[in-house]
This record gives C-alpha cells, structure tokens and sequence, in this order.
C-alpha cells in the first residue's frame, strides 16, 4: 500500500505568522450521549484516552498525544496518531458496543493546517467570525473560514491548529497565505 | 480666487510637496491635504458639473457630506468614479479628471440643459418618456440610460485587494471628535473593551478648528492627550480611517477602513471591512451644517461657512479673497473672525435674524467686519465664480437694494445632528424647534435582542451644541454604554468645556422669505441632483403629500450623498408648500451605509484564487494532468471528459461511452455523498426517509433509493448499503450530500428526537472509483486480494477486503448497465488506487472518463438523474418508479402528500423515452407543441425534454422526457420546435434503450 498522502503534501508560506499543511493526521468521530449522566461514553473515552470529556468548545489532552474534542453535545472527535486510527477506532466501538453510539475513522477527511507566530489570532480573525481576543488554549472552535467550515484550537500560545475538509484544503491554505502576507498586519493602531 | 495662505494650516507638512494631476494639468499639494484643499490652493475651484443641469462646482463642504466635488479617481484598472475630493487624502501621483462634461470640464455643452430648465421640472422623466408607449423602450431609455449617471465605470478588473476583519467589543464608539474621544474613555474607564473609530486621518473632529477649551486647555491640545493616553489602554483599539458605515440587529456593526487610499500599490489591502459585534454603541457622529436656499447658492465660491474655516485653519486655504457671510445663526460668526484672522477680507456678514447674533455678533463687529442683520441674499451674481451678491432684506421678496462685490460666500443654515446610524436600527427622531433640526429622542432608540436600547448618541450627534454640553453628553453616553454594556460605570467626571453662549437661530428656508419663482428656481436644495425648491414646491402641488414620494418624483436625496446636505432644507420646503408641521413630514429613511464603501470590500477574499471554494477530490491533479475538460458539479470540480491531443469534446465524449461499453471506463466517483446511519432504530428511521421498504435489506446487500421532500417530491436517490444490522451507508447525489444530512438531522431532532439514530456525514473520508465495462473484473482480478467472483460478489452486493493492497470496500453496482464496481478507499490512497487501477488496467483497454459520459451511459439505460428528470415539481410515480415506492409500509416522508389528487391525477406528465425521426439530437429543455393556445395566445404544450444525447453506441440522439400520459402515447410521434424555427419530430418510445433485459450488468 502506499503512503497516505494529505492534499496539500507539506506546504507551507512564511508570512507574518507561517502557514504550514501538516502530514495526515488521526482522527475519530464519536456520536454518543456525552454528558456525564450518559450511557458511560465520556467513561469509555476516558479510559481508552486519558483525557476528561471537555466541556462545550473544549478539548483536552491524553495519554500518547491524544487529543479529544469537544464538537457538540453529542460528538466528540478524538485526535490520535494517523496509523493507530483505526485500530483505536475498532477499540472504542468495541468498549461502546452495548451502548448507542457511533464510531466512526475519518482520518482522511480532513486536512490539518498550522498557523504560527505571535499574530495566530489576528489571521483567524480575518477569515472566521469568532473573538479572538478571548480564544485561549484549551477551546476548540468549530466555524467558518470566509465560505468554508473549519474548526480550530491553540495547542499552545503562538501556535494555531486548523482543520477543514480536504475537498478544500487549497482553498484554505490560499485564504490564509494571502491573510497573513506581510504588509497586511492590522496591528492595534 | 482660491490660494494657498503663507502660513497656518494644521494638518500640513509643509516641509514636502507632493505632485498631482486634475485633467491632465499638473500640479502639487502638501501632505494632509485633501484632493480639495490641494486643488483650491492651486485655484481650481470649478471641480465638476452638475447632473441634469452641468452646472459647474466647486466644493460646498470640507468632509464626507460634500456632494459637488466628484472626481473620477486613478487611470486604467484603478479608475473610480464619484470619489470626493474633500475626503481623497492627497498621494503622490493622484490623478483626477473631473466627470459629467463634454468637451471640457471649462465648456461643456451638456451646460445647455441649465437653459431648458423650465422645460425639466421635477418628474420630468415620468411625464414626458410616457407617450407613445413603444418610445419607452427603443428611444427614451436607451437615451436615458446614456446620459444617466455620473462619471463612468471602470473597464478593467480590479488590482487592489480587500480583506474582513472580526472584531467583538463591549463599546464601539463612532467618531473621533471630542464628543468621541470622551465618550471612548469614560467607557475604557468603566472597564469596557472599546473600539473608537473616525473616518477622517485626524483626531478631534471640528473642535480643533473651532476652538475653545477643555480641561483649561486649548482643545487640540485635549485632544492630543487624551488620544495618547487611550493608546496606553489595553482594552482600547483606535482606528483612524475607518467609517461606521451601518449598524444592524443584534449589535452588528459594519466599518469601512480606508487602509491604503492614500498610498495605493503597497502590500497592504486597500480597504478592510470590519465586522463588528458590539453590545453596545455610541454614534458620536457629530452635526453637519446646512447649506441656505437662496438663488445661485450652487455657484463656485459659495461654501458652507463651516468649509470655509476648515480650508482656512486646517490647510490654509483662502477660498476667496473677499467673503460675504450669511447665516440665520452665531456660528457662521466664527468663520468671518477665522477668516479676519488669517488676514483675509470679510465684506460683510448678512444676518438674517433681524435683532442679530449675540456674544461673537460683538466680537466681529469689534474686529472691523461689517454685520448686516435682517437681510438675506437675493441672488449670488456670477456662473463659474461668485462676483458678488445682491442682498435684500430677509422679510421682502428679493428686490435686491445693495450689490456686494465678492469672490465667496460663507452660508451657515444651522446644523443637523448627524442621525443616520442611530436610524439604521430604528431610532426615532424628535424635532428640535430651538435648533431647527431633527435629533435622535433618547427615549425611542434602536434596541437589541433584549428589548434594551442598543445605542447612544454622544455630543452634537445627540443634538448638544457647544463645548460643554457636547463633553457632559458624551462623558455620560460613555458610562451609560458601559453601563449596559455590563461593567461598572466608571467613577469619573467629565471633561469641562465651556458653555454655549449663542443667541437663539432663526429657521430660515427660504432667502427671502418671499422670494419669488425665479429666484426660486436658481435656489438649490440637493446640488448632486439638481433639485431646487421650485421642484419640490411643484411635487407637493401636484399632490406629492409624503416625503417619500416627493423624494422619488424630484431625485431629492437620491444621489451618492444621500442628501446629507438637501434632507432637512428639503422636507421643509415640502412642508412650508403642504402647510404642514415639519415634525408632521417627517424624513425620508436612513439606510447604510453612511457613506458609499466599495464592492472591493464587501467581497473581502472572495476574489481570485479565493473567489470561491472549489473542492477538489483526491485524484484532482490526476485528472488535470491528463486532459480533464472541467465542469462545475455543486462546487466540485469534475472531468466532463479527458480530452486527448487534437481531440474535440464531443469526440472525446463518444470514444470514452464506446469504450466503456466495449472494454473498460474509470469514473472518479468520490463526489458522491455518503452519509452512515446507525442506530437501534435506523432501519425505521431508513423506511420513513426512503420510499423503499430499507429495512428487509441484508447486511452485505445494496438497494437503490428514493428520497422525497414532504411534499412528495423526488428530492434525491442513491444507492444504500447495509453495514450490519444497525449500520446503513446512504449514498447521495453529489449536490445532495449536504442537503440530504440535514434534512436527516432535521428530522432527527424536530421530529423523531427519541428515536436512537446517529448520522454521521463522510463523503469526504472515502475517494470512490467506478471501474466499469466487460473486463472490470479482469482489472480487479489482477490487483488481487479480494474474490470478485459473481459468485462471491453477486449484483447489489458489496463486500470490505483489499485490493492490490489497498483497504477497501467493493459495491457492486452499477449506473452504466455495465459490470461495475464502485470502489471505496481512504481518501489519501485514493490517488493511489486510481493509479493502480489505471496502469493494471491498461492491457484491458481502460479509460478514464468524465460525467457526460456517464449521462450518456445512463440515459441509454433509461436511468434517471435528479436536477435533469426532476426539478422540485416531479414524484417519483411521474417517472415511472412505482417499482421503488413501497406499499407495504405505513408512511415515509412525502407518502401522505402523494396521494393528493393533484399528485395522483392521471393527466401529469410521465416519463418516456423519446426517439428523433431523424436521429438528430433533440435541443435541451424543448417542448412538445399541442394544438391550440392557451389563454395568454402562448401554445400549448404537451410534454419537455429532460435528457437529450448523442449517443456513440447507437449511433443517433436519445432523449428523455416528460410527456401529458406519455406511457400510454407508445409509439406517437411529437413535434419539438427549435429555437431557429424549424422543428424536430420524435416518437415515443420506452426510455431503455441499451441492453433491455439488462444482462450486461448481471454478468
């Protein structure tokens, strides 16, 4: 079999923040009662993952760099290693087979773009109708970029994660080279 | 005549010149000059003609209410027209020709129309473009359309580019003038994240130039302090440049920043639309004076005397040598000492007020200037520049008494509180006798969400005059907007300013009170369209009572200032002829945004390469390399065909459709929707949303459905695969995918909330490859892994293993009536398999082909194609698909509507096959004729073309179409005109026309 190849093959702009595609990434959709008085999933996920159910727009780190996500009140997305997904998807649906749940390994649906530098904020900000000023680490957005849906979260100060679908992931990279062209810092004036 | 002062000006840099050009002339200005500044410093004070009558102007404001000096603004691509020359901060290299003349800007023959006045009153067009009927369209309009509009529209596509920007505040405070500024701090104070915004380069609005002082200092020097210390603020963002266009519902507010007008061609964009939410805002808009209507108050030279002290202070400017002042209040007074000061001579102030001005009436009187009170201005004398007024007394009917020789004039009407955004949303207006204006009535203002006033007006914008009242009024409308903003107002005291010491305005409308009609038609109220109170006088005599209608029967307020300037002189005139109250007239409706912004902005990204999504399936690049001719299929891209070198679509077309049928065809069928159910009650769930019975079908097993929209239409159909017991995978138009989920959660959550079902929509998870044709087996045999035996594999059946190594899963199904698989894999080996399959399939003739030869394909199996066969107003029963409605069932969605009479009337249109005589292809969409008209003396018509083909297999064109009781018609042949008047014959006939018994596909 071939290597899984992401639709943007590691590109990546240096502007006044830099825009880099990432290499494929796993990630798992979970459709389940979620809230602590549920059937047990947010218990399911915890013990696969390490990682507490965020809260709504939250999301949370694991065991082994998992990553889980808060989507709605109802879906979770687990972020994980691209060739462990499916065998951790298996996994959960395993552990949940007795509950109603949905399970499901999208790990080539998506395409995961970076953002880096001091002014992440101020780009997404450009595109997304969010408050930036007020995103923190630790919260996970899901929105829009100018025409397209993306959702989004800071792994850490400075540093952006983005994914969207992969039909248009050029679309999005093209909207965030052109954003964060230098010259076109808005700056607090 | 106008020129630059040897000293002054407060926003130059006189230290640089910087070059320019108006028509062509050259010419320099300094930087913080504006394009008018410049071109009055240079004594050019004709900037343009006037619409209907090419008068020539000159400007008449110093901002963003100006509505003479328009100018077409840049060359080739970057050419814009109707751009102010008051608001167009001076660049080097700015080019500007002036619009609305022919020959010359100097002589213009258009100027002809000022002579025919009498002959163009107001609604001349609709009065006299009537009769005869026909002219309208082949001469009037094409007339009109010519000569209608000002300057020209630019021909080449835009090179600048635009961005959006998001922002969320507790408090947006719009203007920077002091009222601004104070309002902006004492919400910072109280806590509040602020946003103060003022669409001019500077900060301080007009008290600069007025003068005065707050906090025991001269104001600029307030305002340069307060400026610095809200920079220091961390929850303060100030941006110069940027007008609050428009506020909306729900504390939306849209602001158009003007990033790089004035230095274009950089990396920056040029305009930048900000998108605000705000909980709260202050519109500190400040007030803007008005013009007085006297006959000739539109010659060059004649200015608002606000302008005048702005051309002198800001940018010394003198824009003329001798000035004549008139006004009906005291303000006008601090022009003619401006104007003193700058060592300019001031004929003489004409007050209309017959006891006069009160504290500065005085202080001009002691610097030398001559005041004249209870007189007005009978008529300014002079075409393209003012040579003097004649002036009479303000109670007669103009019989002028004395001349006095000028080169300006200076005219103070009063000032209206600048009202438009708090209106957008809303706001009510109170009409302020004292002031002789409308002003915002704090006790009706715009509210939000909750019911709660969303907006507060700061300063002159709130009808406050003078320095101390305007500082009260927006240190309190700071705090207040915090306040309900949610923070705790903070404990601060406002800036002082002094007391407004003025003596009462006199309302004057008209000058002279009784001027008679040809005064009054030399008298204007909206400059930029040419109406004059003679025109509005007229529509109220022909009987045009609200004020909305007059404003549409004269063009009062309708052109790119939306009256800024004409609304209130206007309305009262409309009022004075009605004999009614002005309150009781009312005004015309505020709308955004303030000022015009441009289309640049409003698309933001959406240009180029970004215009718009266009979503690319994992063998994009494969297909683009190899000759895909492109077709738009929602926002995907898909090969319409792979054309070869040389090679015309249609041949190529008519060689992938044999091919496929003789050998073997590839199709990139990743578009496809594909949404899992699962769920203790899927199947159910599955019943109701298709018409077929889904529930009997077995894990490992296919079925093709149908879904329609409550109403009963067909709305989409597919394919559905079985996973296990709970999991069904539905396959969806490629249009549809979206549409068809929500539609599933949509009755999920409103209707069926306690049903136990999860969807989950991931088309984009799998890249899916149709491998089609006789030896498509072969192909599959070869990469190996998985048996595709048709024992192992029947027809409608799939089945999950791997092929040359890839993880996949095979349906088998087919669109074409060939053998077919549909192969689903991972979307990042979807490239991949493609490739894998391609080079296997080599030695069995393969070939990739595009959607129109899966339309040929189809249509000669007679299958049917949602958006071709159907349009919203088709059911399944119309198309012959009983065989996929099940009737064991108790209900599905659009079963109930189905049954209407309308649905199940045996007189619709069904679905047949179509057959040329000729075997020419039938032209898209053409009707079948019936005899006779209908009742509109239109002909009737008995059925429509759906699907129309060449078709390479058969060797003649095939079509589909719905026909009045078409199944029954077998045989009949139906006349089908073309377009270039000819008509083609074609007979009915069963819509399979490949492959009948259909055992090329069950092989």
């Amino acid at each position: 079999m071939s290597e899984p190849a992401g639709p943007l093959a590691g590109e990546s702009y240096e502007g006044y923040v830099t825009v880099r595609a990432l290499p494929p990434q796993g990630m798992i959709s979970v459709r389940a009662d979620l809230s602590a008085e549920g059937e047990g999933a947010a218990m399911a996920l915890l013990d696969a993952l390490g990682a507490e159910m965020p809260d709504r727009r939250g999301i949370a780190e694991g065991r082994d760099g998992a990553v889980l996500a808060w989507m709605s009140p109802d879906e979770a997305m687990v972020l994980c290693s691209f060739d462990g997904a499916r065998q951790l998807a298996a996994g959960l649906d395993e552990a949940l087979s007795d509950q109603h749940v949905l399970v499901a390994d999208v790990s080539d649906a998506r395409a995961v773009i970076e953002l880096e530098g001091g002014a992440v904020r101020e780009v997404i900000a450009k595109l997304a109708p969010v408050d930036m000023d007020a995103f923190a680490p630790g919260e996970i957005r899901r929105t829009r970029l100018a025409q397209v849906p993306a959702a989004f979260w800071m792994p850490e100060e400075g540093r952006l994660r983005l994914v969207c679908f992969r039909s248009v992931a050029r679309y999005v990279f093209d909207l965030l080279a052109t954003a964060a062209r230098p010259g076109r810092e808005v700056a607090k004036g | 005549m106008s020129t630059r002062l040897a000293t002054g000006g407060r926003l130059l840099d006189r230290s640089r010149r910087i070059p320019f050009s108006f028509n062509g002339k050259r010419f320099s200005g300094h930087p913080g000059d504006t394009l008018a500044s410049a071109l009055l410093a240079n004594g050019q004070m004709l900037m343009g003609r006037s619409f209907k009558y090419h008068r020539p102007r000159g400007p008449v404001a110093s901002g963003a209410e100006e509505p003479n000096a328009l100018v077409n603004l840049g060359e080739g691509a970057r050419h814009e027209p109707n751009q102010r020359a008051t608001t167009t901060e001076l660049f080097e290299g700015l080019a500007a020709t002036s619009q609305n003349h022919w020959p010359s800007l100097e002589f213009d023959v258009g100027a002809i129309n000022t002579a025919l006045a009498r002959f163009l009153p107001a609604g001349f067009y609709y009065k006299t473009f009537i009769h005869p009927r026909p002219f309208w369209k082949h001469v009037y309009e094409p007339f009109i359309r010519q000569s209608a509009g000002l300057g020209k529209a630019p021909a080449e596509a835009d090179p600048d580019e635009y961005e959006h920007f998001y922002a969320f505040v507790d408090v947006l405070v719009v203007g920077g003038g002091v009222a601004g500024l104070a309002a902006a701090k004492a919400a910072a104070l109280s806590g509040a994240k602020v946003m103060l915004i003022e669409q001019t380069a500077h900060w301080g609005g007009r008290a600069p130039v007025d003068g005065g002082e707050i906090d025991g200092v001269p104001a600029a020097e307030w305002v340069a302090r307060t400026v610095s210390e809200l920079e220091t603020m961390e929850n303060v963002t100030l941006r110069t440049r940027t007008m609050g266009a428009g506020i909306y519902d729900h504390g939306y507010v849209l602001a158009y920043e003007r990033v790089a007008d004035h230095k274009l061609g950089g990396e920056a964009p040029r305009h930048r639309l900000w998108r605000i939410r705000t909980a709260q805002t202050v519109t500190a808009t400040g007030a803007i004076e008005r013009p007085l209507s006297f006959a000739g108050n539109d010659v060059p030279g004649v200015m608002l005397a606000s302008a005048v002290r702005d051309y002198v202070v800001n940018w010394a400017v003198s824009p003329g040598d001798r000035t004549v002042v008139v006004t009906n209040n005291d303000d006008a007074y601090r022009t003619a000492l401006a104007l003193k000061e700058a060592g300019l001579v001031v004929a003489a102030v004409i007050d209309a007020r017959a006891e006069g001005g009160g504290r500065l009436m005085d202080a001009a009187r002691d610097a030398g200037i001559r005041v004249e009170t209870g007189r007005g201005i009978a008529k300014v004398k002079g075409g393209k520049r003012v040579e003097g007024v004649l002036t009479c007394p303000q109670a007669g009917e103009g019989t002028a008494t004395e001349e006095i020789k000028c080169d300006a004039v200076a005219m103070s009407g009063g000032w209206s509180p600048v009202v438009h955004l708090w209106s957008h949303c809303g706001g009510k207006l109170l009409w302020d006798t004292a002031e002789a204006a409308f002003r915002p009535d704090p006790d009706r203002a715009p509210t939000g969400a909750d019911g709660k006033p969303m907006v507060v007006t700061a300063g002159a914008a709130s009808g406050a005059m003078g320095l101390g009242d305007v500082l009260a009024d927006a240190h309190a409308a700071g705090l207040a907007a915090a306040g309900a903003a949610g923070r705790a107002p903070a404990d601060a005291e406002a800036p002082a300013g002094e007391a407004r010491d003025e003596a009462p305005l006199a309302p004057v409308w008209m000058m002279p009170q009784g001027a008679g009609p040809a005064l009054r038609a030399k008298a204007w109220l909206d400059y930029q369209n040419d109406v004059k109170v003679s025109d509005v006088q007229l529509a109220a005599r022909e009987g045009f009572e609200s004020v909305e209608h007059a404003k549409r029967y004269t063009t009062l307020g309708m052109a790119t200032d939306q009256g800024k300037l004409s609304n209130i002189n206007g309305l009262a005139v409309l009022a004075g002829e009605l004999g009614a109250d002005i309150p009781a007239v009312g005004t015309t409706t505020f709308r955004p945004p303030y000022t015009p912004i441009s289309m640049g902005a409003i698309a933001g990204p959406a240009r180029g390469a970004t215009f718009q999504p266009i979503r690319r399936t994992a063998m994009h690049d494969w297909h683009e390399a190899h000759g895909a001719d492109w077709e738009p299929v929602g926002q995907w891209r898909r090969p319409y065909t792979y054309r070869r070198d040389g090679e015309s679509r249609e041949a190529a077309v008519n060689r992938e459709v044999k091919n496929t049928r003789d050998a073997l065809g590839m199709l990139d069928a990743s578009t496809l929707g594909k949404i899992l159910v699962k769920g203790p009650d899927a199947p159910r769930f599955m019943d109701m949303l298709y018409t077929n019975m889904m529930s009997t079908l077995k894990p490992g097993r296919c079925r093709y459905g149908l879904m329609c929209s409550e109403n009963g239409f067909l709305m989409d159909d597919g394919v559905v695969a079985r996973l296990d017991h709970d999991t069904f995978l539905c396959h969806t138009t490629t249009g549809g995918a979206d549409h068809v989920h929500a539609h599933m959660e949509e009755w999920l959550q409103t209707e069926w909330w306690d049903w136990k079902v999860w969807t989950l929509n991931v088309t984009e998870q799998w890249a899916q490859i149709a491998v089609v044709g006789p030896n498509a087996r072969k192909v599959l045999e070869k990469l190996g892994g998985m048996d595709v035996s048709k024992e192992a594999l029947s027809f409608m059946g799939w089945a999950e293993g791997t092929l040359g190594g890839f993880p996949v899963r095979v349906f088998r199904i087919s669109f074409s009536g060939e053998l077919s698989y549909e192969i689903a894999v991972p979307a990042s080996h979807g490239r991949a398999l493609w490739e894998a399959i391609h080079e296997a399939g080599q030695e069995f003739g393969v070939m990739p082909y595009g959607t129109e030869c899966l339309h040929v394909l189809r249509a000669e199996k007679g299958f049917i194609m949602i958006g071709d066969e159907t349009d919203g107003t088709v059911i399944p029963q119309d198309l012959g698909l009983d065989w996929a409605i099940s009737k064991k069932k108790d209900d599905y969605i659009g079963k109930r509507a189905q049954m209407r009479s309308h649905m199940a009337d045996p007189e619709r249109w069904k679905l047949v096959g179509l057959e040329t005589v000729d075997g020419s292809v039938l032209p898209e969409a053409a009707y079948a004729t019936a005899p006779g008209t209908n009742g509109n003396g239109q002909r009737n018509t008995q059925g429509r073309v759906t699907s129309t083909y060449h078709s390479a297999n058969l060797g003649r064109g095939i079509a589909m179409g719905l026909v009045h009781r078409g199944p029954e018609r077998m045989g009949e042949v139906l006349e089908f005109p073309k377009v270039d008047g000819t008509v083609v014959k074609a007979k009915i006939v069963e819509p399979v026309f490949y492959d009948k018994e259909g055992t090329k596909q069950d092989v």
